[in-house]
Parts: structure tokens; C-alpha cells; sequence
């Protein structure tokens, strides 16, 4: 099964009933993927106008209690940043799939990058704390859009799946378990909608048509819904909130895979599609006996602060190959001050595994 | 004659955010007539809306479901909501500016679907909220802060843009006429199918006073003096037509 | 500022909100029968609100009720 298909079917697993979605390279196979699939599940469909139409139908259905999710790539979610930012302040469950492409702009529409990494969390306008994942497989390419519904309801927020070119277009055996654990928004009548003192700071959610005359606005607002533009506390309590909600729970969130890492003095740190390449390489170099290991991530945002941090305690260099000119390795900076070298490729394809590896002996000479 | 009226409003939220003499007051009330005269069920509609001083009718004032969206955005959220549970009754009341400037295309898509919803255009020619700039409906030589020596630009015929979009129901009437204007609104909610009114309805602090307006009611009264049905206007030569306001009802099809 | 109900009832009672009251005075220009004048004093917003000065014109046209912007009048007819 194709990557973007596989994404699909995770989506139809989780419970999503609801697609809205705007065509664009490489994306559409999900789209074309969801029109048949919802159709066995008695789901909705909708190709919109574009890609801010999509989010934004995206986000009316989830109000009107559907798991709803959309699909698109760099430019798309370039268009999709006000509604992502909607999504944030009002709390709206959704999955936004980027199938990212060679960027900027227009750019090489058919060829892989990893360009948008910072685009999801900082695109829209504001603070924020939300949930992305990168699949490297097929498989993933369904668990992980899975994890993204199920982390989706359980926080309130619009989450990603941080695919790109090279694993939405992947053909991989995919493995589907029978039963799938599913996560469903809160519910609770007579509590407020957009604010709450519980603890793990996840108001309830109700539905259009179930009689909770509800408030969903864009604007600040108080925990029932009511705009709030000239109260500071409600402002003060609402984006504190917004981002403690996740930030307060992050370690269940974050997901790292570690490969070779245990006796390692070099490492490398890498997502996607790279990160099997980053595999291959370490693998290679091993074989050399060079103590060199993998830390792959799984989840990018929330980012994997603590893992870094502690890595860089045990290594002396960390390498961070990417389809793009170093965000990730940007963002390792801030939470180790062991050197970190960038190895960035942006010339529309995918990183071989020789290119890991001459990068990381250029550097040890 | 409000009893009914007053059971379907946030009074927490009144008095409400409008100028003295905002003609989308007007239509807050005219809307809120129309749903009670049509006995429908506060509790199975869903009211969106954008951005602007038009946006604030339904959100918070209504004791409904109400969506208060993006800029321009009001049709696509409100599509979204529709398409999962179309046993909501779905009305979006918005401004001109939002609805066909920056939110065209969700307008003109929607009504080439045909979705089942009712769209209330409260136009008042002019960005009202943001200070005053010009619209895509302003009229031309109207002053606006961003046309202080008069619009140069041809303003929309929303009636006509819908229309040819594919709206099965179009009409046209002013706040300046809440009569038929209620009764335009029944028969736009009641209609299955995508229905629009253009409601014109006077901004008198940014729209008035830059266009020598002394008072909400001198705004009230040229509105409702421009007033030509459509059966009327049929036979008349376009400068005829010249700062005249068409109204009544210019589609209503069961197709 | 109290609701102020009119002392003779004929066709209708007119009540005005004084705190939704605006004072746009649409209602004055718009009643046929000149049932409404503007008040002397100033509203807890601020505003010079509208009050019923002759009650027993009013022949419950509803006029005014349906062009306050601000649902700031209720006429009840009388049976």
C-alpha cells in the first residue's frame, strides 16, 4: 500500500467521518483515498474551493462532533495558518496531514523536503502548544495518523502528521490490527466549553444541535465563550492554558526511537524519511567501529527536549541530516551545547545513506 | 410584541456593541422576528459568522449555537458544520466586506452548491469596524477613509453575483423596511436550498458622517426614499436605476 | 433610570430599556403619531434616551419597536 494511502486508512481506523480537501502534489492520493473509504463508512466528503475552505469546513464539522482531518502540502498549510490558529484558540480537534515538497513556494512539486517543521508549530500568529508526528514508513504513515486523531480529542488541538514526498508515495506492506485504540473527546453537558480549573486543562467539548447554546469564537473568550478583548486575566489564563494543556502532559506525547545509542560518542538526530537513511549510515560506520548512533524522532512537536539534552550529555557531536537547511538542528541548539552540525539537503531528493556518512567524516577529520 | 423575542437572546450580552442607530441592530431584531413568526427551534440552528461589526449579530447575542469565525470564512466553517449534521438549520449573518470581498469565493461556491443554508448579507457599503475603509459595495464617489476624494471603484450588485453563482433564492431588502424585510427573511430561512439577502443597513458613525449624514434616521429615510421593486425597475433605463436600491425577491426556485 | 410604563392605557403600553436605549431616536422620526420625546437626563451609559410622552397616540404600529436597533422598546397591545 502506497504512504499516503496507508495515512488514509489510519484516518478511517481512528473514527474520522469527515474529509474536506483541496488537491495539490503530493497529497491528493489521500484525498482520492478518503472519497472511497468514507464512502464504506457512511462518512462526509468535500473537495472545497481551496485549501482555507477546507480548514475551515474541517473545523465546523469537528464542532458538529465529527473526527475531521485534511490533507495538503507546504502551500497548503501556508494557506491553512489562520484556520490552524482558529483551531488553537478554540480548542478544535482536527488532523492536518502535510505531505511536504521541495519549498519554498511553488517549488519542486513532485520532490520530497522536510522543509516545514517550523511552518506547523510558527505558522500561525500567537503562541501555541501542538502535536506532530513524522512517520518514516508506511506502517507509520497509519499508526501515527492514528496517534495524531487519538492526541487530537485528548488535548483540544489541531495535530500533524509531518509526512513528506518519498513516504506518502512509498509502497510498503502495511499491518492493520484488528482492534484500534480510539481516544474521544470529553463530554460533559453542564461544564463550560472553553475553560476549566481541572488539571489537566481539557474543558469538555460539546456538538452543534445538542441544546449548549455554544459560544465558539476566534476571539478571546471566557470559559463559557463569551469575548473577553479587554480583560487581561481572561487573556492571561486563556493562553496559559492553551499551552500548558500540552506542555504539562508533553512526556506522554513525545516519542523517540533509539538505535546503536547506548555505548555512542557521535550522534545522529533525524526524522522522516531522512531517518532511515540516518539508520543505514550509523549502521555502516558501525561496522567501521566508529561509536556512532541513531536518535530518531518520531513525535517533532512537542520537541523531544529532555532526550536531547540528555544525549548531548553522553555524545561529543550530534549530526542532523534534513530536507531543508537546519530547523531541526536549529531547535537540538537550544537544548545542548554540544556541537551540533547540520547536514542539510535541499536539492529535491532524498538523503542517501553515503551522504550521512561522508558528512560525518568530514568532520571527524 | 418582544416576549418571544427576548427568550432567544443573551440578555448578559445587551446592551449591545452597535453604534446608536446601526442598521444591523435592526436586522438583529428582523432575523430574530423571522425565526420566531416561522416557529423554529432555537435549539437546531447554528448562526456563523465573520469578521466585523455585521459578524457581532448573532455571536453573543443569540441564545443559540452561534460561530463566530475568521475573516470572510463564515460559508466554509458553516459548510463544514452542514455537511456533518445537516439536520442543523444553518444561517450565516455577515458584512458585506467579509462575505464578498476577502470571503467571495466561499460565497460564490456555496452557491453554486446550492447548499442548504441562508446567508444575510448586512451591508452597510463600508468596513465599519476597522475605522471606516472602502468596500467592495461602497457606491462610487463615497467618501471613505481610503477614498477621501471620493471611490473610483464600481461597487458589487451581491444579487447579482449570487445569482449567477446558482443560488436558488436571491432578494433584496433594506433595514429601512423591517415589514418586508422580516417577511423576506422567512421565506430566505424556510427555502431549501442556498438562499441570500442582501440586507442594505446605514453604518451612520463611519459611513454617515463622512457622506453628510447628520443623523441615523437622515440615513434611515434616503435609504428607504431609494426604494424601487424589481417589478418597477424592470422597465427602467439604467440611469433611471442610478442610486436607487432594487428590492424584493429576484430568485426563488425549487430546482 | 427606571422602565417608565405609560399612565393611560389605550391601544398599547410601550416600554423603553433605559439601560438599552441608545438615544439614536429613530423611533421619534420614524412614530406617525409623535408619541416619543427626548429625555432630559443622561442614561447610566451616558445617553439621552427616548421616553413615552404621549402614550395615548400610540396606535401600536410597531414601528418603533421594529427599527430599535437595540430591542429597546416592547409595545404590548392592549385586548
Amino acid at each position: 500500500m502506497q504512504g499516503d494511502e496507508a495515512c488514509a486508512e489510519g484516518a478511517i481506523a481512528a473514527g474520522c467521518r469527515f474529509y474536506a480537501g483541496y488537491p495539490i502534489t503530493p497529497a491528493s492520493e489521500i484525498m482520492t483515498h478518503m472519497v472511497r473509504r468514507l464512502a464504506d463508512v457512511a462518512g462526509v466528503f468535500i473537495q472545497m474551493e481551496d485549501e482555507i475552505g477546507s480548514i475551515s469546513s474541517v473545523i465546523g464539522a469537528s464542532w458538529a462532533g465529527a473526527k475531521a482531518m485534511t490533507a495538503t502540502s507546504g502551500p497548503g498549510i501556508s494557506l491553512m495558518t489562520e484556520g490552524i490558529g482558529y483551531a488553537v484558540i478554540t480548542e478544535t480537534p482536527c488532523v492536518i496531514v502535510d505531505v511536504q515538497r521541495a519549498g519554498p513556494s511553488t517549488g519542486q512539486a513532485t520532490r520530497p523536503g522536510q522543509g516545514d517543521v517550523m511552518q506547523v508549530k510558527w505558522g500561525p500568529h500567537g503562541d501555541n502548544e501542538m502535536v506532530a508526528f513524522a512517520p518514516w514508513s508506511v506502517q507509520e504513515m497509519y499508526d501515527l495518523t492514528i496517534k495524531a486523531f487519538n492526541f487530537a480529542e485528548r488535548f483540544r488541538v489541531p495535530a500533524f502528521v509531518l509526512a513528506d514526498e518519498a513516504v506518502g508515495h512509498l509502497r510498503e506492506t502495511l499491518v492493520v490490527k484488528e482492534e484500534v485504540e480510539v481516544f474521544d473527546r470529553f463530554k460533559a453537558p453542564n461544564l463550560p466549553p472553553f475553560g476549566t480549573e481541572a488539571p489537566n486543562g481539557v474543558p469538555p467539548m460539546p456538538a452543534f444541535g445538542e441544546g449548549a447554546n455554544l459560544l465558539v469564537t476566534g476571539s478571546t473568550h471566557d470559559p463559557w465563550g463569551f469575548r473577553k478583548t479587554a480583560d487581561s486575566a481572561v487573556q492571561a489564563r486563556l493562553t496559559e492554558r492553551l499551552v500548558l494543556k500540552v506542555q504539562d502532559f508533553k512526556s506522554e506525547v513525545i516519542e523517540t526511537e533509539a538505535h546503536l545509542l547506548e555505548d555512542s560518542e557521535i550522534a545522529v538526530v533525524s526524522y522522516g524519511f531522512t531517518a532511515r537513511a540516518a539508520l543505514q549510515a550509523v549502521k555502516s560506520l558501525r561496522k567501521e567501529g566508529t561509536k556512532v548512533g541513531l536518535l530518531r524522532l518520531v513525535s517533532i512537536w512537542p520537541f523531544a527536549e529532555e532526550a536531547i539534552a540528555e544525549l548531548g550529555k553522553r555524545c561529543r557531536v550530534i549530526f542532523v541530516p534534513e530536507m531543508n537547511r537546519g530547523q531541526v538542528a536549529g531547535e537540538l541548539k537550544k537544548y545542548t551545547t554540544t556541537p551540533v552540525i547540520s547536514l542539510p539537503k535541499t536539492n529535491g531528493e532524498v538523503i542517501e545513506p553515503a551522504e550521512i556518512v561522508e558528512g560525518i567524516r568530514r568532520y571527524e577529520v | 410584541m418582544n416576549e418571544k423575542i427576548f427568550q432567544m437572546i443573551n440578555p448578559q450580552s445587551f446592551p449591545t456593541p452597535f453604534c446608536p442607530g446601526c442598521g444591523h441592530g435592526i436586522l438583529m431584531g428582523a432575523v430574530l422576528r423571522a425565526i420566531a413568526e416561522l416557529e423554529y427551534d432555537m435549539k437546531k440552528m447554528l448562526f456563523a459568522s465573520g469578521i466585523g461589526c455585521a459578524a457581532w449579530i448573532p455571536s453573543p447575542h443569540f441564545k443559540a449555537d452561534t460561530l463566530h469565525t475568521l475573516h470572510g470564512r463564515a460559508i466554509a466553517y458553516a459548510t463544514g458544520a452542514k455537511l456533518f449534521n445537516p439536520k442543523l438549520k444553518v444561517m450565516v449573518i455577515s458584512g458585506d466586506g467579509d462575505l464578498s470581498s476577502i470571503g467571495g469565493n466561499h460565497l460564490i461556491h456555496a452557491a453554486r452548491r446550492n447548499i442548504d443554508m441562508t446567508v444575510v448579507c448586512a451591508n452597510n457599503g463600508i468596513y465599519g469596524m476597522t475605522g471606516g475603509q472602502v468596500a467592495s459595495t461602497t457606491p462610487i464617489g463615497s467618501r471613505t477613509i481610503t477614498t477621501p476624494g471620493g471611490n473610483l471603484e464600481r461597487p458589487f450588485d451581491l444579487c447579482k453575483l449570487v445569482e449567477a453563482s446558482g443560488a436558488t433564492f436571491v432578494a433584496r431588502q433594506p433595514v429601512a423596511t423591517p415589514v418586508p424585510l422580516t417577511r423576506t427573511l422567512k421565506r430566505a430561512i424556510a427555502h431549501r436550498g442556498f438562499a441570500f439577502v442582501d440586507v442594505p443597513s446605514p453604518c451612520p458613525t463611519q459611513f454617515g458622517r463622512r457622506n453628510a449624514f447628520r443623523t441615523a434616521y437622515d440615513m434611515i429615510k434616503a435609504l428607504k426614499d431609494s426604494c424601487i421593486p424589481v417589478e418597477k425597475a424592470k422597465g427602467l433605463a439604467p440611469a433611471e436605476l442610478r442610486g436607487k436600491t432594487i428590492v424584493g425577491e429576484f430568485v426563488n426556485s425549487t430546482d | 433610570m427606571e422602565e417608565k410604563k405609560s399612565k393611560k392605557k389605550k391601544v398599547s403600553q410601550i416600554h423603553i430599556n433605559q439601560k438599552w436605549c441608545k438615544g439614536c431616536y429613530l423611533c421619534l422620526e420614524v412614530c406617525p403619531k409623535k408619541v416619543f420625546e427626548k429625555s432630559k437626563e443622561v442614561s447610566e451609559k451616558g445617553f439621552t434616551p427616548v421616553f413615552v410622552a404621549h402614550p395615548e397616540q400610540c396606535t401600536a404600529c410597531l414601528q418603533c419597536e421594529m427599527l430599535c436597533p437595540d430591542l429597546a422598546i416592547n409595545v404590548q397591545k392592549e385586548n
